[in-house]
């Protein structure tokens, strides 16, 4: 990167929060995608919203691309920045603004994490359902871009369900608005939910404005094991069918288990091919009922165990628990691809089956745990990335995969987002016209193409 | 160094949100998983030490929260320290380092004996007049933070005045080993008192060898493995010159240390079975909580208890200490947000590093004035030289406490 615009960058955000030495590029060379890397050019720590713009401003005239990150935790390479230009990270822009208890809505900056909100929120007896298994680390604003999920999505729906309002810092450092705290408004075309998941193509979030309800009165976690990996799957349908709806309804197969337990040590099964960790919450009457019919359906599909946790504590361990299980199949091997493949609820047992099928045809290991409960599941392959033949295996299992979701009228992705890791799916799933129509979007957006290049198309 | 054990790390960032420099800075450099990305990269030939890699590596206080939180089994603190010690042996100490991790810490008589005029200057009064004049202002800033960090020191050292052999009282349950740390024999010796008292009422004969030597901890800090190798020999011959049920040390960076001789000395089987046989106090306290219950009295304290690194994330101790307090009628517990978090001692760290410490610190202390205790209860020499001065500055209401003292006192209570 020229030294003029170093010199000009740091100008803006002052020459501590700007970042070029050889080892900060290496360390921003990567975020949670296995298999990427590729450095930036210059990593920016803006602290307000004003820089982020004039950032933006002096990079749209000097033809050089920005990327936006929170914490780097994405999957699918979407902070990364593909042809040297400058990654801009949020860490800064953390502050909750507002929690405005009358009218239902907490109101940040993008550098928030995710945790952090609910714990602010939670204080005040109001929640914020999506609770993404990295919401520890993750940021708002990478959420917003990612439109996450979690382990409540079930009955919670995802992030994009409670984003109200956006302030968007366009390419050429203009301010958008749009949205806010009304809860109805037809004002034009809807682009809240058009930037919510753009994975930072389209506009940089400054400030989010994001739904709250009031946050349920009880909750009950419960286990239960499955000696066949199919009467797990079964469960998950018919207790969708039974008109109960859990919160959470999270799927773990025997590889996940195993190495879940090896690290959190719950008191989780070794000897079952499956279990399902399940929570209904909100009035304490109902949900007794609700976890009354749980068992039951678990039972009638041949659980061989059914746990209640005992108290706040347990349920919140084995949570926890289920969050770490990505981060622990890699203690069998080195290189972990996960796959992020949605298909309708009533399709996870064939799901199920086509990934133990693919597995087996190709010779990889694939453990899968996922949102069960959201047809979402998270078939994750354990390689070495020094063993070349397996990682070439393990694509075409994934491709493979990837082709049965779409015939089951699913996508290839339900949270994870596109980026650069399932670029070449996309049209696949979503036809020339799709492609041609996205297109179209980032060019009314980012004419020049400085946002975020070489991710989702 | 292993590089199977860098490429385990699949960067997911869970390690993030534990990290006290990462919190402190958000930088991915000053992360866990950063620094393993930049000890890879080094590896791998893509990076050399000559631009600002060892500034950012030696960030890292080796707490090893990121390990108590990486799901997939990685110790990038422990990495980052075994790169750092490879170097150093290499490359030489810089002059602080050197005089107080190889020439000074790990020998218990040099180290004695180098406190003496320290405790003259105390006594004397000299250090109040140095002090209100600010004479220090002239030396060297890490001699200034040492002089501000050393609390009231004891009369003798605990080494010198200890009987070797302290009969249980009532039936003898069995016979343990002392293992004294270094600064807990120089500064805190109540402390070890209380412990060696302890384990006395517990029915232990506690042999204290006069002749053991430094665990080796400071030796790996500087960066000489075979210094540590040969402290480690030294210890096991000694200790396994008795029968013993158990190895117990009240220090919990000694107790980490002790625990890891069986991996030092490459599962050396002397070596194994004396790693096998360390405890932590706390350890074996809690095997006898009915009968300590039955002899607490009560104490009208308000109690938070800090976390160790060394206890907490290199020896996975978290629930014996709470148990024990948890036990004194009348003690109030009150847990304190990341009570788990560092508090920036971290060996040398707060003289090396000393305004990222101070910040480490700030936020240690704000979390201690929040869980509004009286008493502040940890297990580990480092953090209680960092919080007591932490406190004596900025929360004078709290005092201090070893977690023997407090048990100790309970029991002793009218
Ligand atoms: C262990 C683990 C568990 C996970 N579990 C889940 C899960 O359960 N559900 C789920 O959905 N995801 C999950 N993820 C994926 C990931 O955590 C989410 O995608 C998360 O939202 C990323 O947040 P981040 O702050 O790390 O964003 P980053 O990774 O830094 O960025 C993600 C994307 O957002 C863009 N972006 C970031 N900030 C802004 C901004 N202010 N304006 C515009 N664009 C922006 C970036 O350019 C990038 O394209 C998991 C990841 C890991 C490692």
């Amino acid at each position: 990167m020229e030294q003029s615009l170093i010199k000009d960058l740091q100008n803006i955000v002052g020459q501590q929060y700007t970042l070029t030495d050889r080892e900060s590029l290496a360390v921003y060379g990567y975020d949670s995608t296995p298999e990427l890397e590729s450095l930036p050019g210059a990593v920016l720590l803006p602290g307000t919203a004003e820089e982020v713009s004039r950032i933006m401003r002096l990079c749209h005239a000097a033809g050089i691309s920005v990327t936006p990150r929170g914490s780097g935790t994405n999957l699918s390479g979407g902070s990364l920045s593909v042809n040297r230009g400058v990654v801009v990270q949020t860490s800064r822009l953390n502050r909750l603004l507002e929690i405005d208890e009358e009218n239902l809505t907490a109101t940040m900056e993008p550098g928030l994490i995710t945790s952090a909100l609910h714990r602010e929120v939670e204080a005040r007896g109001l929640f914020y359902p999506p609770d993404p298994g990295s919401m520890n680390i993750s940021t708002m604003g990478g959420n917003v871009a990612e439109n996450s999920g979690g382990l409540r999505g079930l009955k919670y729906g995802v992030t994009a369900d409670y984003v109200m309002g956006l302030e968007t810092i366009l390419a050429d450092g203009e301010l958008l608005r749009t949205g806010g705290k009304v809860v109805k408004d037809v004002a034009g075309y809807s682009l809240n939910p058009l930037l919510v998941s753009s994975e930072g193509t389209l506009g940089f979030f400054t400030g989010i404005t994001v739904k709250l309800i009031p946050k349920p009165q009880g909750k009950i976690t419960m286990l239960a094991h499955f000696p066949v990996l199919q009467d797990a799957a079964l469960a998950v349908s018919a207790i969708i069918a039974a008109k109960v709806i859990p919160a959470t309804l999270e799927f773990l197969d025997k590889v996940t288990i195993k190495c879940v337990e090896e690290y959190a040590r719950v008191g989780l099964p070794l000897d079952v091919d499956a279990v399902l960790l399940i929570e209904v919450d909100g009035h304490p009457a109902v949900i007794a009922e609700e976890a009354a019919a749980v068992a039951e359906i678990c039972t009638k599909h041949r659980c061989s165990f059914f746990q209640t946790a005992k108290d706040a504590d347990e349920a919140l361990k084995l949570a926890a628990a289920r969050r770490t299980a990505l981060s622990a199949l890699a203690r069998l091997k080195p290189t972990t691809i996960l796959e992020d493949a949605t298909v309708p609820r009533s399709c996870i047992a064939a799901m199920l089956k086509v990934i133990q099928d693919s597995a087996r045809k190709h010779n990889v290991t694939i453990g899968t745990f996922g949102h069960a409960g959201d047809g979402n599941l998270h078939p994750t392959c354990l390689t070495d990335e020094r063993d070349q033949d397996e990682i070439k295996r393990a694509h075409t299992a994934f491709a493979e995969i990837f082709d049965a979701a779409i015939a089951m009228g699913g996508t290839i992705t339900g949270e994870h987002g596109v980026g650069i890791a399932k670029k070449k799916y996309l049209p696949k799933l979503v036809g020339e016209s799709g492609i041609r129509v996205m297109r179209g979007i980032k060019q009314a957006f980012d004419p020049k193409g400085i946002l975020n290049p070489g991710k989702v198309f | 160094m292993d590089y199977v054990k860098l490429i385990n790390c699949m960067r997911c960032g869970m390690c993030l949100p534990v990290c006290p420099t990462y919190k402190e800075t958000f930088l991915e450099t000053a992360s866990p998983r950063g620094r393993v990305a930049l000890v890879r990269k080094v590896q791998e030939g893509d990076l050399d030490q000559s631009g600002r890699l060892l500034e950012y590596l030696s960030l890292c206080l080796d707490c090893q929260a990121c390990a108590s939180a990486c799901p997939c089994g990685v110790n990038a603190g422990e990495l980052v320290a075994e790169f750092s010690c490879e170097r150093k042996e290499s490359a030489g100490l810089g002059f602080m380092e050197d005089l107080i991790l190889r020439k000074l810490v790990p020998h218990p008589d040099r180290l004695e004996s180098s406190l003496v005029p320290m405790r003259v200057y105390q006594k004397s009064g000299l250090q109040k007049l140095v002090r209100t004049l600010g004479v220090l202002k002239m030396f060297p800033k890490p001699l200034e933070r040492m002089e501000g960090l050393l609390p009231e020191l004891p009369s003798r050292p605990l080494r010198q005045e200890i009987q070797e052999v302290t009969s249980a009282q009532g039936t003898e349950r069995g016979t343990v080993g002392f293992f004294l740390g270094c600064v807990m024999s120089l500064i805190f010796s109540d402390a070890s008192r209380a412990t060696i008292q302890l384990l006395s009422y517990l029915g232990y004969k506690v042999i204290t060898p006069r002749n053991q030597v430094c665990c080796g901890a400071p030796n790996m800090l500087g960066g000489d493995l075979e210094g540590l190798r040969q402290d480690a020999r030294t210890n096991i011959d000694i200790f396994g010159g008795h029968t013993l049920d158990f190895i117990v040390t009240d220090c919990g960076g000694c107790g980490a240390e002790l625990k890891k001789y069986g991996h030092h000395l490459d599962g050396d089987p002397a070596a194994s079975a004396f790693s096998g046989k360390v405890r932590d106090i706390s350890q074996i306290l809690a095997l006898h909580s009915d009968e300590l219950k039955s002899r607490f009295r009560p104490l009208d304290l308000k109690v938070t208890y800090h976390d160790p690194c060394h206890i907490a994330h290199c020896q996975g101790i978290r629930k014996e200490p709470r148990d024990l307090l948890k036990l004194v009628p009348g003690l109030a517990y009150k847990e304190m947000a990341e009570a788990d978090a560092c508090c920036g001692s971290a060996g040398t760290y707060n003289i090396a590093k000393p305004e990222m410490s101070d910040r480490i610190l700030k936020r240690k202390l704000d979390n201690i004035a929040a869980s509004g205790c009286d008493v502040l209860v940890t297990s580990n020499p480092g953090c209680l030289l960092q919080l007591k001065k932490g406190l004596a500055e900025h929360l004078p209401g709290v005092r201090i406490m070893h977690l023997t003292e407090v048990l100790l006192r309970s029991i002793n209570a009218a």
